[in-house]
């Protein structure tokens, strides 16, 4: 692990209000922050452990635990409810219960004029998703591709 | 003469296939032999039209959409490299009525401009604010803004003069701009679009009012869920060269939190920490990030800030109605037909943009409800569609124009549901800071589903709870939430029963 945050810690330990792009580095490096890192993490910023902890749990966006081969998100927020999106989230969580997909609930994409919006591994991006369009989708996944 | 065709890469294009379309663009003009230069623009904002395809012929742009992988081989048979008819032809892409009607200002270069060029940019008018500007004292640029009546676009439309020049007039060593592209509301789009699709046009704005306030350092605070809108931001500051000067922007990145839009808990973020809104005062303007003056507006506020100095604080203020100058690129959203972004003057009614542009609903049933302004905005049944938009009429009716999205529903939605989920976002977003806030919302929650069970004397109690959120609450979240609850109850009582 030091191998990924000594660069990190070493490119914005004396820049204002490092951590949340400290955050984002090791997540984008190891896909989550495991509790490991936090103390590392506290040091160089000169933060106490419980700063750095306080912050990594207020954020929707970063895991403590490392996700699923694939996450694929949903949004679940007013424009696209307005075109099904309960019932596309409500699908998606069936269809993956038993799979290295992880399905998580998001809350708007900026997608919002073709919804149902889907975002997977937080880069590929889905608009007016139907239910069938999602197996498609899951299924290219689930093939490795 | 090689052809030009244009792709867009505007997030929203790419959900509806534009990768692949350009792909197969590029391999079929291959496989044909032709030469061809293929430009990832940003998106017009006809977004029902999207992947929609663009060739510069000597007639101007001509348009063909929604374009899809199967249909590039016929687009070439047709000769659309030339303009030809096709079926999926839509002609020039100016006359198409839905744009052509529209006011594009802010928005003007959007699906114009290659998001990567700033020489592109240059020779389509932009940088001719910046340069204005710094001829100018730096009073002479805040009196413009003042002059020019602008109001902030990120929701609470406050005069950007007044916020401008109190951060000119607090002296200290070291002020800053930051740019709020935190777009949390759904419905909304305007921001990612302008920075995916014009992005020297943000910059160039904020550079203006770093020499208007005297900032030499800049932040864009970008939710993370925008990871297009991040990387056209980086792409145009690494091609800047000496555009903005000694201006330096950096831009950061949001971690899926809400409230973090709300300007002190973005601030906060920025420093690093949790997203919990500050107590005002002090104001930002006055002690803001890292305890400067900050000046901190909406990405469409400083993206609209070139034009007022190129064109002048006067032809800016022309364009709207009461003390709503301008215009506003409205974002139509949710179950319509053709969904996307419209321009306009404020002053247009509701029913205009629904019907007019917008077709109806996507469904084909009718329009039943539509909520404007984001998560905090009213739900308005039909008989306020012909409110005008203009910030005075919206607050009359008791809502809010907000950032300008505007989310249609059919008659298949069920008004307690829409209530109980504002409630809920309010309970899950809470910075926590504010008891009627964070406990008030989880009891509303609570409150609906016993109304939901049939249970209608909890009505009064959901009502009172409202009046406790909006009177104890520091930020905008606690105390315009009652607003979607009640304004839903209002007008939709039969699905509270
Ligand atoms: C809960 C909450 C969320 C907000 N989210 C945003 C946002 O995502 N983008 C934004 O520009 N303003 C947002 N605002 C408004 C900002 O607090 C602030 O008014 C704005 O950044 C000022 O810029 P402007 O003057 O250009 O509008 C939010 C406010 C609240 C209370
Ligand atoms: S109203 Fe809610 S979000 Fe705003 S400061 Fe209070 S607790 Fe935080
Ligand atoms: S509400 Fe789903 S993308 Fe905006």
């Amino acid at each position: 692990m030091d191998a990924i945050l000594d660069p990190i810690l070493a490119a914005w330990r004396d820049r204002p209000g490092a951590l949340l792009p400290v955050l984002h580095a090791v997540q984008d490096a190891l896909g989550h922050v495991p509790a490991a890192a936090v103390p590392e993490i506290a040091a160089a910023l000169n933060l106490s452990r419980a700063e750095v902890h306080g912050v990594i749990s207020y954020y929707h966006h970063f895991r403590q635990e490392p996700p699923g081969r694939h996450v694929v998100r949903v949004c679940c927020a007013e424009a696209c409810q307005a075109v099904g999106a309960e019932a596309l989230a409500e699908h998606a969580r069936t269809r993956t219960a038993e799979s290295g997909v992880k399905v998580e609930p998001m809350y708007c994409l900026g997608l919002c004029a073709c919804g149902p919006a889907v975002q997977v591994d937080e880069a590929e991006l889905h608009a007016a998703v139907t239910p069938a369009k999602f197996d498609a989708l899951l299924a290219r996944l689930e093939a490795g591709q | 003469m090689k052809a030009t065709v244009y792709v867009p890469g505007d997030a929203a294009a790419l959900a509806l296939g534009a990768d692949g379309v350009a792909q197969a663009i590029a391999a079929e003009a291959a496989v044909r032999g032709i030469a061809l230069r293929l430009m990832r623009n940003g998106s017009r904002g006809m977004v029902w039209l999207e992947p929609l395809v663009e060739v510069a012929t000597p007639q101007g742009r001509i348009a063909y959409g929604p374009v899809t992988v199967d249909a590039v081989a016929s687009l070439f048979e047709a000769g659309f490299l030339s303009g030809a008819a096709h079926p999926l032809c839509l002609g020039e892409t100016v006359q198409i009525p839905w744009l052509a009607r529209q006011a594009r200002c802010v928005t003007r270069r959007l699906g114009v401009v290659d998001p990567k060029s700033l020489a592109d940019y240059i020779a389509r008018g932009g940088g001719e604010g910046l340069r204005k500007a710094r001829a100018m004292a730096p009073a002479e640029v805040v009196r413009a803004i003042t002059d020019s009546g602008l109001r902030g676009r990120g929701g609470a439309a406050f005069p950007a003069g007044i916020k401008w020049r109190t951060v000119l007039e607090t002296a200290a060593a070291q002020k800053y701009v930051v740019c709020n592209a935190d777009e949390g509301d759904s419905g909304t789009f305007s921001d990612r679009m302008l920075m995916e699709g014009d992005p020297y046009c943000l910059l160039e704005g904020m550079a203006i009012a770093a020499h208007a306030v005297g900032a030499t350092q800049g932040y864009i605070y970008v939710r993370s869920e925008y990871p297009q809108a991040i990387a056209a931001l980086e792409a145009a500051l690494a091609a800047a060269g000496d555009f903005l000067g000694g201006f330096r922007v950096d831009v950061r990145k949001g971690a899926g939190s809400y409230v973090c839009g709300e300007e002190t808990a973005l601030l906060e973020s920025l420093e690093g920490r949790r997203g919990i809104v500050r107590a005002k005062p002090p104001l930002p303007a006055v002690a803001g990030l890292f305890g400067r003056p900050t000046l901190i507006h909406n990405v469409i506020t400083l993206a609209s800030v070139p034009d007022i100095l190129a064109g002048g604080a006067a032809a800016y203020r022309e364009q709207g109605t009461g003390r709503s100058r301008g215009t506003l690129p409205f974002q139509l959203a949710g179950n319509i037909r053709r969904g996307g972004l419209v321009e306009l003057p404020f002053g247009h009614t509701l029913r205009e943009l629904l019907y007019d542009y917008g077709g109806g609903s996507r469904s084909g049933r009718p329009l039943r409800a539509v909520q404007v302004g984001g998560p905090l905005g009213a739900y308005l049944p039909e008989a306020q569609f012909d409110t005008p938009l203009d910030y005075e009429a919206f607050a009359a009716i008791g809502g809010g124009l907000g950032h300008g999205g505007i989310v249609a529903f059919d008659d298949t939605v069920d008004m307690a549901k829409q209530a109980r989920y504002a409630m809920k976002f309010c309970a899950v977003e809470s910075c926590g800071k504010c008891t009627p806030c964070r406990i008030g919302s989880t009891r509303g929650v609570e409150v609906i589903d016993r109304i939901r069970a049939g249970d209608a004397g909890q009505i009064t109690l959901l009502e009172d709870l409202c009046e406790t959120m909006v009177y104890g609450s520091a930020c905008a979240m606690g105390s315009m939430t009652p607003i979607p609850v009640l304004s839903a109850l209002r007008h939709f009582p039969g699905d509270f029963a």
